[in-house]
């Protein structure tokens, strides 16, 4: 167990240094540059220009050679220090993350657990009645292959601006002020619907196929077919069939989190939600390295950490895995 | 003692219905071990199922089943399930697969007891000493199937399912998957839990003639859904009435011949559909000895104590 787990800590590790080693890489090939924007933006005198394009390069170290920048640049990341923003200097890109992040964890955390749940129940449920199955599963494979952008867009024409149900953008009244209040709290809420929902959506169908195909399987299988015919209760056969067509999707869950990170940046962007999408949107717009670095680094350690957890989760859950590293310490 | 009479079981299929097993009638005495042999797709391992659970597609079209006494309810799914694993049980042809991976073996067997209403703790230490008969430690119980070896698990297997002492099992090609070695020692441990009272009859479902020859007290062989021969194993080995028992025994290796020099005899032709089954014998388009009389039905009578024969030309073999 502690040598499967050290196997895998070091291949996350592995993964960590070169998913963050692209992630510093991929801002620096763009086209142009972020010093010339910022200071065309400020736009002064010519002369005052070339000092503040100079002031600012060096303030940003692009004067060092490339090696030398990526040294810095984890050095700094082990000081917890992710730089400051280019478009909104000096904002420490750390403040601007702390701001989005709870508005795409308030997205993703509810979508990604209400759609797995409420998908494994429903596909459970259509494996056993057929009336289920033919109503639900083509619904879920039409929400499965919708894109996240596209539901999201037709969710804001329908319930936001034909039917006005809800709001089209934003993550709360542009009018309040944040604060803690229950008028600010309903805002929240009542903004967060429709991306949610979105969200929400796509994953589920998905999940209900899954979970309906996987039951079906296992209530074919052999061993089914065993206690059946040494006259077990329906009962404890589904509670078998169910337990192990879990699994995969347990794996599934794990696999499924990069995609949703994903979904939910551009979902963001459709409903302009202060997420992280948001930030890394506008960050690319402004050429802000150190936004798009510091964004992506999190989604970097928020999806390793996911896959992580699902890993020793699924120790725990499926005793085959426990026998294989047995095999493999021997 | 289990009698069949006239059973038929069909499956559904797009085509039609696919006569499998059509009528067929047969009676096992008690510490009776019947061998049920055949080629593939004669009905054998349907014949076997059809007694202990009939499968989603299979179709019960007539006959009866009566087991010490009482009427087998087998098209009633709900009725049957008392009767199943306490008085019919089965050692299923998956074996290696039929226990569920991701519990522990005597967690299953208990929670199994538990929901068929009985105790699994009082049943231990009887199932411990049944796990040791067939040289297996009580530690199994507490281990997963992924860590038994394939014979392993079908010692285990065979172990649960004659637990509470069924008066009738089904051993369904039990030895198909096993080594030389392996067989032996499940078709020992067949014997012994007869010759024990666990199980009170057998019915033993295989291809392997020659583990038949071993174990079983007599043999049944089926053509195409229908009952061919049935005779006390010696019989059928030395003395087979019925055309196609012979040719079946004579596409058996023997120990002693060099085949190089002798190529194996096997069976032409193919068995018919049993989709539209034709009249008459079945076997007669394969059948050396076929004559005009084939084209009616012959029907499964005794030509000596015990041996019971569906051929026109039967009773001249036999004594011939």
């Amino acid at each position: 167990m502690l040598r499967y787990l050290a196997r895998k800590l070091f291949i996350y590790l592995l993964t960590f240094i070169v998913a963050v080693t692209i992630d510093w890489a991929i801002p620096r090939f763009m086209p142009g540059n972020p010093v010339d924007a910022l200071v065309s933006r400020i736009a002064l005198m010519p002369d005052a220009n070339a000092a503040l394009t100079s002031y600012f390069i060096a303030a940003f170290n692009f004067d060092q050679p490339l090696w030398q920048q990526y040294l810095n640049f984890w050095w700094a990341l082990f000081n917890g220090d992710l730089g400051r923003s280019i478009m909104l200097f000096p904002t420490p890109v750390t403040t601007l993350i702390g701001r989005a992040l709870p508005y795409t964890l308030g997205l993703l955390l509810p979508s990604i657990l209400l759609s797995w749940y409420v998908g494994n129940v429903i596909g459970a449920l259509a494996a056993r009645r057929k009336f289920l199955d033919n109503s639900v599963l083509p619904f879920g494979y039409l929400l499965t292959a919708t894109p996240y952008m596209w539901l999201g867009i037709l969710l804001a024409w329908v319930l936001g601006s034909t039917l006005g149900w809800f709001p089209l953008a934003f993550g709360y009244d542009q009018s309040l002020k944040a604060e803690w209040s229950w008028q600010f709290f309903g805002s929240l809420l009542y903004h967060w619907v429709l991306p949610f929902a979105s969200l929400f959506m796509v994953a589920l169908g998905g999940w209900a196929i899954g979970m309906r195909n996987m039951i079906i399987y296992e209530l074919e299988s052999d061993y089914a077919n065993y206690l059946m015919a040494l006259g077990a209760p329906q009962r404890l056969v589904r509670k078998y069939a169910f337990r192990n067509a879990m699994l995969p999707q347990i794996t599934g869950l794990a696999l499924q989190l990069g995609a949703v990170v994903g979904g939910a940046l551009v979902t963001e962007i459709v409903f302009s939600y202060p997420g992280l999408g948001w930030l890394v949107l506008s960050g690319i717009q402004n050429q802000d390295y150190f936004v798009i670095q510091g964004v992506f680094l999190f989604i970097i350690v928020g999806v390793l950490l996911a896959n992580l957890i699902v890993d020793i989760v699924y120790v725990i859950v499926d005793p085959r895995t426990r026998v294989g590293l047995q095999g493999d310490a021997a | 003692m289990l009698a069949v009479s006239d059973l038929k079981i069909h499956y559904r299929t797009l085509a039609g219905s696919v006569k499998a097993l059509d009528g067929v009638t047969f009676s096992v005495a008690d510490g009776e071990i019947m061998g049920l042999a055949g080629e593939s797709g004669c009905g054998k391992s349907t014949l076997g199922k059809a007694l202990i659970r009939l499968e989603e597609r299979m179709m019960y079209a007539g006959g009866q089943v009566t087991l010490d006494g009482k009427v087998l309810p087998i098209a009633d799914h709900k009725a049957m399930n008392p009767y199943r694993f306490r008085h019919v049980s089965i050692v299923p042809q998956y074996a290696m697969s039929a226990l569920n991976p991701t519990r522990r073996i005597g967690r299953m067997i208990d929670e199994l007891l538990d929901a068929r209403g009985l105790k699994g703790s009082t049943l231990r230490p009887e199932l411990e000493r049944r796990l040791a008969i067939l040289g297996l430690g009580p530690d199994v119980l507490g281990m997963y199937p992924i860590e038994l070896s394939g014979g392993m698990k079908q010692r285990v297997v065979m172990v649960l399912s004659t637990l509470l002492d069924p008066s009738l099992l089904i051993a369904d090609e039990v030895t198909s998957a096993l080594d030389v070695a392996s067989q032996k020692k499940v078709a020992g441990a067949l014997v012994e839990f007869r010759d024990r009272g666990y199980v009170k009859s057998m019915i033993v479902v295989t291809h392997d003639l020659a583990i038949l020859a071993q174990v079983a007290d007599s043999i049944l062989i089926m053509y195409a859904g229908k009952l061919a021969e049935k005779a006390p194993t010696r019989t059928i080995v030395e003395a087979p009435a019925h055309p196609y028992t012979r040719l079946l025994l004579g596409s058996l290796p023997e120990v002693g011949i060099r085949f190089e020099e002798k190529r194996l005899p096997g069976i032409k032709g193919r068995p018919p559909s049993l989709l539209s089954p034709p009249v008459g014998c079945r076997f007669r388009d394969r059948c050396p000895l076929a004559f005009g009389k084939c084209v009616e039905e012959p029907p499964f009578v005794e030509i000596a104590p015990g041996h019971q024969v569906a051929c026109w030309k039967a009773d001249a073999h036999a004594q011939g």
